[in-house]
């Protein structure tokens, strides 16, 4: 997947742009950098890679399909294993860090928003910063969900390292979990397919100013407040920085 | 770095939620054995009542799962199928499935249990017990195991000769009273009741009486060539056969 023509081609032609808040006028806001959407992609690649293979490992009407159990075997091992792998290597990046630490923190704001998210669509839950609280839960359950899922699945892939009721249990965390997983993943998705803009935003890196109003009205009203305020100027190009000048392990 | 001030106004829900999801992985995996034995007795009765077999799916849901090691179900009709009994034997010989059929017939009731887990009770195995085929043939002297190989092209298996004459080794063409279909490994397959069922090789073709233990396709693999049930491979399950 690091080899794919296809997906090297946009991130290769928005970084010939010039990445000012200028070139993009007044009514985009920049979401996320090159590091950002390059640990979701892979991320996402290698988690679909594990979730089919797991599908057509488990699955009798689909292993019926293809066979071949050896082999997706081995491709669900390595997909599992490695999905941990983007994020730490995006850990050196400042702009993920600095996503990291908003997605760890609630404010007041995300007091009781997913419940009245839930029971009143996420368009009357209040208004939401960078990222609303049902996106911080998500990819904080994700985030230990796939620790472990990487973790009990090690203990099936070396069944000589662990006894038997340990085996036993890791089996069955890793099943039920993964069906969990699964679901999420979906909704997830489901999320991603309503939203066009929001697409266009992980694709990217930009988002309309009238997008983030509706969505995330405290992270545009921040982002405007650092504009107005001059000697905050260099933050953000400081922060994009990374993105201008990406070191190797970005083109992963 | 220089925006810690400014968002640490807020609780770590995110470290408490990844801490928390680690925590029950962790007693999941400390008493997964006993939950899912519990889960295993309600699905058991749960999926007896429902119509849709969506129950089937879930995890400990009960029944085969199917595994196969080559790249699609290989078929093959009833009146195509050989079976070839060849190596160090005095008189070699090939079986339709109306030999087979014709011969006397062996009825088998077990559990069948899987090296990754699963169980499926009191599954019925009819065929021709494959020490008659032995016998047939006449073993050499030298003979001293078989190996078993497969229409699919792939797979192989083996046991010794002791085990190979033991009265639950059949050469199975019917399961649960019908014929054994291709997804199960029919028209004929091998069904060596009192081992894992690795052992009872899918789509059998060739039985050939070699001078040692020649190991299976998944015992290249690190599963064990003596494959009792609940005396290998690391498992404890109760036996199926006697």
């Amino acid at each position: 997947m690091t080899s794919r023509p296809g997906s090297a081609v946009p991130t290769g032609a928005t970084m010939l742009r010039p990445r000012t808040e200028q070139a993009h006028g007044p009514d985009e806001l920049r979401r996320f950098t090159v590091a950002e959407r390059w640990v979701h992609r892979t991320t996402a690649t290698l988690m679909i890679v594990a979730i089919l293979s797991a599908a057509f490992l488990y699955l009798p009407q689909l292993a019926e399909l293809v066979g071949r159990r050896r082999l997706l075997v081995t491709v669900h091992e390595w997909s599992g294993v490695l999905l941990p792998l983007p994020l730490a290597v995006g850990l050196g990046f400042r702009s993920v860090r600095s996503d990291l630490r908003r997605l760890n923190r609630f404010r007041p704001e995300d007091r009781g928003w997913a419940w009245r998210a839930v029971r009143h669509g996420t368009r009357h839950a209040g208004p939401a910063g960078k990222f609303n609280a049902g996106q911080k839960l998500y990819a904080a359950f994700i985030a230990g969900a796939t620790l472990v899922m990487v973790g009990t699945g090690l203990v099936l892939w070396f069944p000589h390292l662990a006894a038997l009721d340990v085996r036993t249990g890791a089996t069955f965390v890793h099943d039920w979990l993964a069906l969990v997983i699964g679901i999420l993943v979906l909704g997830h998705l489901r999320m991603a397919f309503k939203d066009p803009e929001s697409r266009h935003g992980m694709r990217t890196g930009w988002v309309g100013r009238s997008w983030a109003k509706r969505e995330h009205p405290l992270w545009e009203r921040e982002e405007r407040a650092q504009r107005e305020e001059p000697e905050e100027e260099a933050e953000p190009g400081g922060t994009t920085s990374t993105d201008t000048a990406p070191p190797p392990g970005d083109r992963n | 770095m220089e925006q810690r001030g400014r968002q640490s106004a807020g609780k770590p829900v995110g470290r408490r939620v990844v801490l928390g999801v680690l925590g029950l992985g962790a007693v999941g995996v400390a008493f997964g054995a006993r939950i899912q034995n519990g889960l295993d007795n309600v699905l058991a009765e749960v999926s007896s009542k429902d119509p849709t077999g969506l129950t089937g799916l879930l995890p400990g849901g009960g029944g085969f799962q199917f595994y196969n090691v080559a790249d699609s179900i290989p078929h093959r009709s009833d009146t195509d199928y050989r079976l070839t009994v060849d190596g160090l034997v005095d008189r070699p010989a090939t079986y339709t499935l109306a030999d087979l059929k014709s011969m006397q017939q062996t009825r088998l009731v077990r559990d069948v249990q899987c090296v990754t887990g699963w169980r499926v009770p009191n599954t019925e195995f009819s065929g021709v017990l494959l020490r008659d085929l032995l016998d047939m043939a006449g073993v050499q002297r030298q003979g001293t195991a078989i190996r078993f190989t497969c229409f699919d092209g792939v797979y192989s298996e083996s046991l010794t000769l002791d085990e190979a004459r033991r009265s639950d080794v059949l050469i199975a063409h019917e399961m649960n009273g019908a014929p054994v279909t291709s997804a199960h490994g029919g028209p004929v397959r091998l069904y060596v009741a009192p081992m894992y069922f690795y052992k009872s090789a899918k789509w059998l073709s060739g039985i050939t009486v070699t001078s040692q233990v020649e190991p299976g396709y998944w015992e290249h693999y690190g599963y064990d060539v003596e494959a009792w049930v609940g005396r290998s491979n690391g498992r404890d399950d109760a036996p199926t056969s006697n």
